[in-house]
């Protein structure tokens, strides 16, 4: 934890680590953020895109405090329907909770946007953007939101650790959600004081090699420079975009103005999982099933789709195995 | 190992066109299936007489092993009692888990099914339809809301 915050004391802003994934730090901050100061009447936005781990936590939140559960809708390009969004917002929105980048279909959410239209309500913006942090350079301050969270995996680094930022006055107004070791300043049986932050919520022996792994990680990225990597995803992306538009029966599936790292598609007549097989005996990996996103297949009308998500290691040549792999698994099916 | 191995020809034909594919009603039992990681879904529909199965239905959406599994199962099992369908249920499921496993004769077509065991994430697209079966067929005369079972 040390490790991260001396390596980069650029980032002066309140960071946090949590030896928790994404998913770990949405859970949390939904506990200890959420299930105090919220009640019946009360609304929590996401959106229609949001992986399971933007969902789930705030659904537990609205069955223990009575507040609701509003849905942000997006068309069938994949894209938030700003407008609609805004309307939802209302002096009864006590959280935003979105995502910066899609994980099923690459969407890049108007994060500036959200925020800004949040914050005129009062509300305030946890930003999930376990997708986003390992592809572009992201400046909390520049959004202006509260929360941001991400994984240390998706950033090339170890499983189970990640960080949460917040801003400094929410963090100090949060109550622990975990007590035990570290988390303590003094404690006695009449009255416990809890530690500054970040310690504050970090109860317990941490993770110290996951620790030492993100930054590891951290350090790799910015020495590649995230400028950098974004352009080669992004230019991954454009080629394998329109390698895969030539293929007969492929239909894309998020099409937004605003993407990064991601084509996710279906084959005519060729169900995802079978071409997640077939595709994985040529050599080329994709994920396939519905990304931990159901809501969004439904919207869709999708079972699933295949996904190829573009990384610093990728090159065109996997941009060409996977257009081949695919001619294969059509030539199986016939 | 070859791609053709696991997509044989008789999947690749029970999955374009399945047989007793669609709904049955009234039926005598029926049950729904689910695979929740990878979001197959099937319903299977029984008529019996005593422990025989009179006829069977199946629909849903899934991969083409789950489909073909399916397809191919309702004509194994059609006219058969349930001891039969239980020692068919214990020979599938060696075909499909165990590497050694030799197709034994009664299996008929479903030997076919023999290269999944070969892609272990795909076991449940081949089994989810014996499960839901075994479901349906352990529920009964005409309940009034369908047994669920999932492979999670």
């Amino acid at each position: 934890m040390l490790q991260v915050l001396v390596l980069r004391p650029k980032r002066r802003c309140r960071c946090k680590i949590d030896r928790m994934n994404a998913t770990q730090t949405t859970s949390a901050r939904s506990q200890s953020f959420a299930r105090p100061r919220f009640k019946a009447g009360d609304e929590i936005i996401v959106t229609a895109l949001e992986h399971h781990a933007n969902i789930v936590p705030w659904q537990l939140v609205c069955e223990q405090t009575g507040c609701t559960l509003k849905v942000a809708p997006i068309n069938k390009r994949g894209e938030l329907l700003f407008d609609e969004y805004v309307k939802l917002l209302s002096p009864r929105t006590k959280l935003v909770a979105i995502a910066h980048v899609s994980n099923a279909l690459g969407t890049v959410l108007p994060v500036k946007r959200i925020v800004d239209a949040a914050h005129t309500q009062g509300a305030v913006v946890l930003v999930d953007g376990a997708q986003a942090v390992p592809h572009s350079r992201v400046d909390v301050r520049a959004l202006g939101c509260d929360f941001y969270a991400f994984s240390g995996h998706k950033l090339y680094g170890p499983t189970g650790i990640g960080v949460l930022y917040g801003r400094e006055e929410l963090l100090q107004s949060m109550p622990p959600w975990q007590g035990g070791g570290d988390m303590i300043l003094t404690v006695s049986f009449e009255k416990t004081t809890y530690n500054d932050l970040p310690a504050k919520f970090e109860a317990g022996t941490p993770n110290i090699s996951g620790a030492i792994g993100l930054a590891a990680a951290m350090d790799y990225v910015e020495s590649l420079g995230l400028d950098a990597i974004a352009a080669h995803e992004n230019r991954l992306v454009e080629l394998a975009t329109a390698e895969l538009q030539k293929i007969p029966g492929i239909q894309i599936i998020g099409t937004a103005a605003n993407k990064a790292s991601i084509v996710s598609f279906t084959l005519d007549g060729v169900h995802p999982h079978d071409l997640g097989t077939i595709l994985d005996h040529e050599g080329v990996a994709v994920r396939t099933g519905h990304h931990c996103a159901m809501p969004l297949m439904t919207f869709l009308g999708l079972p699933a789709t295949a996904r190829a998500s573009f990384g610093v290691y990728n090159t065109e040549k996997d941009v060409a195995s996977l257009a081949a792999a695919l001619g294969k698994a059509r030539e199986v099916f016939g | 190992m070859d791609l053709k191995d696991l997509y044989r020809d008789v999947i690749l034909d029970h999955n374009k066109r399945p047989r007793n594919f669609g709904t049955m009603e009234p039926s005598d039992s029926r049950a729904d299936g689910h695979n929740p990681l990878c979001g197959d879904r099937l319903t299977v529909f029984l008529r019996m007489n005593g422990d025989r199965v009179e006829d069977i239905r199946f629909e849903g959406k899934g991969c083409a092993i789950s489909t073909a599994s399916a397809s191919m199962m309702t004509e194994a099992i059609k006219g058969k009692d349930k001891a039969d369908i239980g020692g068919l249920f214990g020979k599938i499921h060696a075909l499909l888990t165990q590497q050694d496993a030799v197709a034994d004769p009664s299996l008929g077509k479903l030997a076919a099914l023999s290269g999944v065991r070969e892609y272990p994430a795909r076991v449940k697209c081949a089994s989810l339809c014996w499960h839901t079966l075994n479901a349906a067929l352990e529920r009964g005369a005409r309940a009034e809301t369908p047994a669920t079972v999932s492979t999670e």
